[in-house]
Order: structure tokens, then C-alpha cells, then sequence
């Protein structure tokens, strides 16, 4: 089978869905003749024309706004605002607009636009380029968060993202991009977590390039005993609850890694989730995140903020009961 | 992006049927006039911004737009939903909160949306309507469409007026920006908060820009059937200011104590329903009468459109309170 790297994986899927879908369109800021400052879609422009293809003026408010407006009048464009830290300046068109207009429209209408945007730390870009924004938009009814962590659900998911009907938030961590992998084509819908390792103690959910880092984890645990099951969340909203209570039930021990400041993430709803439907089920459950602080920059300070694989170690032999 | 490929340009509209048109216009005001009595009767909730003064131009933009143009408009949209053919009772029921709105209840006054009849919405913040034409002009595009935007004074302000403007200039797309500039963003006087004037900034950027009497329907028509047709042709996108003046406070909580003595009075002058009687008596051979009459016609209609519109059922809650299936 074929493996790809992750900004590869993303690519394929574009560039099959704007094959496939004349109504598909891609744009955004030096994405078209430069490729992307990421390097992902080099060659789109070439293969799709410029009436399809295209770079815009540094205006993410206007991104989102043409993309609002397009989507509602029956193309499905795919946008890149270039860090997710960047979205606050979309964040009007996004939130007003495109999570609401299908509601407000008593479901006679859709918005069937998809934001990419590339979240993460690790790379020094510092508090501004490197957030993962995901809790400014999961109180957000009407918007669909897509958090790929390997090229195969990378592609997959992105072609799902495409032909969904309703306004997606497509977050690829730049942190990835190299990964590579396999990429078979097989469908995955959005929505559904994957349990990518089983395991009997301890479920670790998490998302992104937490999943590597949560099976690094395992690995070291299992050395000592320890068995770590393995959640990819894949999807953040709507969050799949059941696939973790199916695990919880199994595990009795729940820990989310959730990269970013604890306050407000998804790590404490899924937490919030849990307990309200599976309390009896748990001997434990507990976040590793962040502190309530901007990313720093400086390497020693950026890899403290951050969850590790050391981390998800430490914390789970900290907790009582474990070993 | 290159220049959009040639296609075919829709058909012209045939010669306006003017005395409909001023129909239109009357059903806006009394509209606007029963909404406000229902508004302090507390049957219409929350916020409403009427438009009662600036009917010419949600007329004389609406009836120049073809089949496949589409329409954005503002909080301020009664005037626009009206003109663009979507059911006033529907549009009533709807501030009533009613099951039978044009939304079924869940938009009210401020977020109404009717693709069917051409309004991609109402927008509740100052310059959402330029984003949604803006976005809406690139599929548009793909089949002759053009789309328009109706903003306020207030939102050349915004950060959407410069982006989106910038943005479809750019891309050549076929927008025409109708910038309905009222005298007041709120409260606030428009030359107060607005350095240079609104025109010099479309100018700027090179955009093709006029400035319209927004009270007389002939004039604001000929200028957008002028704007449609250049953005149709692929050369980019228009900008028009109509001069125009709101007669309603701005909304509920309004002091209204910022208009400067006789200025009412000045605009009452050229109220645009007073133009348009004049014009059609003095220039289509109207008799006074008729316009009695039809202002009669009108009247009768709007109270039974309250007396229906108050008799219909709220929605259940089930109706418009299940979540996202999908998030």
C-alpha cells in the first residue's frame, strides 16, 4: 500500500474533489502560484485553471466572506487561512454567517464551505502562529472541527469535509506534514472517533500529533505493565462520546491530551461528557494540557508547554491506583 | 485570477410597471408603520430597525435584478424582502414569531433568508451583506448572475466594506455595492465618524462609483440598471451611494435626539412616496385618484395581514430547538 506524507494526503484530496466536483473551488493567500507557505497545494492551479484555483489579497475576513457567500449560492469552496491563529480575523463570517445560516434559513439552505488552516506548536512560530483554536469555536453550533492526525484520515476526511453539507473546520497540525503513511482510500465519515490501539487500563483520547504521542506513551507503558487504549477523536465537534464511553466502560480510567490551555477546551467537555453519562464507570479521569498561558517561543520553554510523550508517562504513573 | 469567460448576459428587463413599483413602495411604508404599532403593543419582540424614508431604494435596487442575481441586505431589510417578491405576510408572521414565518419563527427581524426569492439574507452586523454578495458574485459569476449588496452609511466603516471590496476588485467579480447612506450610523451622524466621505474610498480602489438620489425610484433604478449591466459585462464590481434619509429612529431605545432642527422636515419634503406621486402624475398621465386608491387598497391589505398574521401559531418547540445532527 501507498505511503504518503500528510501534506500529500491532503493534496490527493483536493485535488480529486475539484476533479470530481466542478462546483469545488480552492483559494486563498499564496496558495495558487506559490503552492502555500506549507508547500500543500503546489500544482492545483496548474491541473484545476485559475478560475478555480486562485490566490487572494491578505484578507481573511474576506476569505471566509467569499466563501460564505459562494457556498451559499451553490459552489463548495475550500479556503486556507495560513495559521489558525488567524481565523479571530475570520471569526465574524464564520461564526455569524456560515454556522448559522442553515438554521436561520429553517434548514431551506446550507453552507457547504471548508476552512484548512494549520494549527500547532513545536515549531517556534511562537504565541501567534502556533495556537490550536479549537475552543473558540466548539461552542459553536453549525460548525463541524475535523483534527486528523495520520495522511490516511487526513485524505479521507477532507474528501468528507468537501462533500459535507454544512461549514467544516479542516485543522491540519503543521507539526505533521511530513508524517507519512498509509493511504488506502477508504471512506471515513466525520464524526466518528477510531480506537487505534486496544488497551485495558488506562483510555487516552486525543487528536492530532497527541496520537503519536499517546502511542509512544503506550509503548513505554506496556514495557512496565501498563496498558494504555488509544482514542483518536479524528473529529473535536461533534465529538464522538460514545466511542469513549465504549472504552471507558472497558478501562475504567479516562486521560484527554489536549494540546492548548486546559480552560475551555475540548478535553474538559469530553470530560464533562463522560461523567454525565458514565460516572459510575470511573475510577479516574483527568486532562494533560496546557497551562493558561500564550505558547512560548524559546525551544526549552515551547516543549514545557506542550503535551509529550513523556508527559502522558508521567502523568498516567502519577496517578493513584495505576501501578 | 483572469477575467471572467464571456457568457450570455440575461435578458433585459422590459419597460417597469411604474405603478406597481410605487405600489411596492407604499406596502413597504405601511408595513413598516404596522410593525412599528405591533412593536409597542410588545407582539413584535426584541429589536426591529425599519426603513420607513428609504423605500426607493429597496425598490428601485430589487426590480432592476434579474433571475439569477441574488440580494443581500442588512437588519435594516424589511424594504428589501419586500420588494424582492417574498411573502409580507410571510415576513410579518416571522417578527410576529409565528410557525408560518418566512423562517418559521427562528430568524425574526434581523437574519430573514429567502434564497427562493433571490435574498441571500439579512445581515444583523453592520457589513455582513457585503460578505455575502461578495462570496455569492463567485458563483454568480459562472452563470451571468451578479450579486448586489445593501449596506449602510455605517458599515463603510467596517472591516468587511475594505476587504470585501478590495477583494472582489481583485477578482473582477460581479457585485454591486449599494451603499444606502441614511445620514446616521445609529446615533451617530455619518460625516462624524466617516474621514473623506464614503465615494473616496471605492474610488480608491479604482471601483466604478456614483452617487444616487436614493429618493426618487426613477433615478436609483436607471443607476443600477447602468451598475447591473457593467458588472454582468465581467468589468468588475460598482459601487453606488444612494442619498437617502430614515424617518424611523433607529431602533427600540433610540433617543432620537441627534437630528438637527428642520432636518426632518427638509427630507419629509422629499419623502420618496411624495416623489414618486409626483412623478407618475406629472410624467406616466397617473390620476391623483388612482393613488388614492391604491394607497387605500394597500392600507386594507396590511390589516388583514395583521389580523391574519396575529391569528397564526407560534411553533412548538421541538419544531426549532433540535440540535445539529451533525454538530
Amino acid at each position: 500500500m501507498a505511503e504518503v506524507a500528510f501534506r500529500r494526503a491532503i493534496f490527493e484530496a483536493l485535488d480529486e474533489e475539484l476533479a470530481d466536483d466542478d462546483r469545488v473551488i480552492f483559494f486563498g493567500e499564496d496558495v495558487a502560484r506559490a503552492g502555500g507557505v506549507f508547500q500543500v497545494t503546489p500544482g492545483l492551479l496548474e491541473r484545476h485553471g485559475a478560475q478555480r484555483v486562485f490566490d487572494t489579497p491578505i484578507s481573511e475576513l474576506a476569505l471566509a466572506s467569499a466563501a460564505f457567500g459562494a457556498a451559499v449560492a451553490g459552489l463548495r469552496p475550500v479556503i486556507e487561512i495560513m495559521f489558525a491563529d488567524f481565523l479571530t480575523l475570520a471569526m465574524d463570517s464564520l461564526v455569524n454567517q456560515a454556522a448559522k445560516y442553515r438554521f436561520l434559513s429553517n434548514d431551506r439552505a446550507s453552507v457547504p464551505l471548508v476552512v484548512r488552516s494549520t494549527v500547532g506548536g513545536g515549531g517556534q512560530f511562537g504565541a501567534i502562529h502556533s495556537q490550536v483554536p479549537i475552543p473558540w469555536f466548539l461552542g459553536v453550533p453549525g460548525l463541524k472541527i475535523v483534527a486528523p492526525s495520520n495522511p490516511g484520515d487526513a485524505k479521507a476526511l477532507l474528501k468528507a469535509a468537501i462533500r459535507d453539507d454544512d461549514p467544516v473546520l479542516f485543522l491540519e497540525h503543521k507539526r505533521l506534514y511530513a508524517a507519512t503513511g498509509e493511504v488506502d482510500g477508504e471512506a471515513v465519515p466525520l464524526g466518528r472517533a477510531h480506537v487505534v490501539r486496544p488497551g485495558s487500563d488506562v483510555t487516552v483520547v486525543t487528536a492530532m500529533k497527541g496520537v503519536q504521542d499517546a502511542l509512544t506513551a503506550a509503548e513505554a507503558l506496556a514495557a512496565r505493565g501498563i496498558e494504555l487504549e488509544v482514542v483518536d477523536l479524528r473529529t473535536v465537534r461533534p465529538l464522538d462520546v460514545d466511542t469513549v464511553l465504549a472504552s471507558v466502560a472497558r478501562t475504567n480510567r479516562l486521560l484527554a491530551v489536549e494540546e492548548g490551555p486546559r480552560t475551555g477546551g475540548w478535553a474538559g467537555e469530553l470530560l464533562a461528557r463522560v461523567a454525565e453519562e458514565a460516572l459510575g464507570e470511573l475510577d479516574d479521569a483527568w486532562r494533560l494540557g496546557a497551562p493558561d498561558l500564550p505558547l512560548p517561543y524559546s525551544p526549552p520553554l515551547e516543549a514545557a508547554a506542550m503535551p509529550s510523550s513523556e508527559a502522558i508517562v508521567q502523568t498516567i504513573e502519577s496517578r493513584p491506583g495505576i501501578i | 485570477m483572469a477575467r471572467p469567460v464571456p457568457r450570455a448576459v440575461s435578458e433585459p428587463a422590459a419597460a417597469p410597471d411604474w405603478l406597481e413599483l410605487y405600489r411596492q413602495m407604499v406596502l413597504i411604508r405601511r408595513f413598516e408603520e404596522a410593525v412599528h404599532r405591533l412593536f409597542l403593543r410588545g407582539e413584535v419582540y426584541g429589536s426591529t430597525h425599519l426603513c420607513n424614508g428609504q423605500e426607493a431604494v429597496s425598490v428601485g435596487v430589487a426590480s432592476c435584478l434579474g433571475p439569477d442575481d441574488l440580494l443581500a441586505a442588512t437588519y435594516r431589510g424589511h424594504g428589501h424582502v419586500i420588494a424582492l417578491g417574498s411573502s409580507a405576510h410571510g415576513l410579518l408572521a416571522e417578527l410576529l414569531g409565528r410557525a408560518t414565518g418566512t423562517c418559521g419563527g427562528r430568524a425574526g427581524s434581523m437574519n430573514v433568508v429567502d434564497l427562493e426569492h433571490r435574498l441571500i439574507g439579512c445581515f444583523g452586523i453592520v457589513g455582513g451583506s457585503l460578505a455575502a454578495a461578495t462570496g455569492a458574485a463567485l458563483a454568480l459569476r459562472r452563470r451571468g448572475g451578479v450579486a448586489v449588496a445593501c449596506f449602510g452609511d455605517g458599515a463603510a466603516n467596517q472591516a468587511y466594506f475594505h476587504e470585501c471590496l478590495n477583494f472582489a476588485k481583485t477578482l473582477s467579480a460581479p457585485v454591486v455595492y449599494v451603499c444606502e447612506n441614511n445620514g446616521y450610523g445609529e446615533y451617530t451622524p455619518t460625516e462624524a465618524v466617516t474621514p473623506g466621505g464614503i465615494l473616496p474610498r471605492p474610488e480608491a480602489m479604482g471601483i466604478d462609483s456614483c452617487q444616487v438620489d436614493g429618493q426618487d425610484m426613477w433615478a436609483v433604478r436607471e443607476t443600477m440598471e447602468r451598475a447591473l449591466s457593467t458588472a454582468r459585462a465581467g468589468d468588475g464590481p460598482v459601487f453606488v451611494e444612494a442619498l437617502t434619509y430614515r424617518f424611523a429612529d433607529h431602533g427600540r431605545g433610540d433617543p432620537v435626539q441627534y437630528r438637527p432642527e428642520g432636518e426632518m422636515e427638509r427630507w419629509r419634503a422629499r419623502d420618496p412616496l411624495t416623489v414618486a406621486r409626483d412623478r407618475l402624475i406629472a410624467e406616466h398621465g397617473v390620476a391623483l385618484a388612482q393613488l388614492d386608491e391604491l394607497d387605500e387598497r394597500v392600507e386594507r391589505e396590511i390589516d388583514e395581514m395583521e389580523r391574519a398574521a396575529l391569528a397564526d401559531p407560534f411553533p412548538e418547540p421541538d419544531d426549532s430547538t433540535r440540535e445539529f445532527a451533525g454538530g
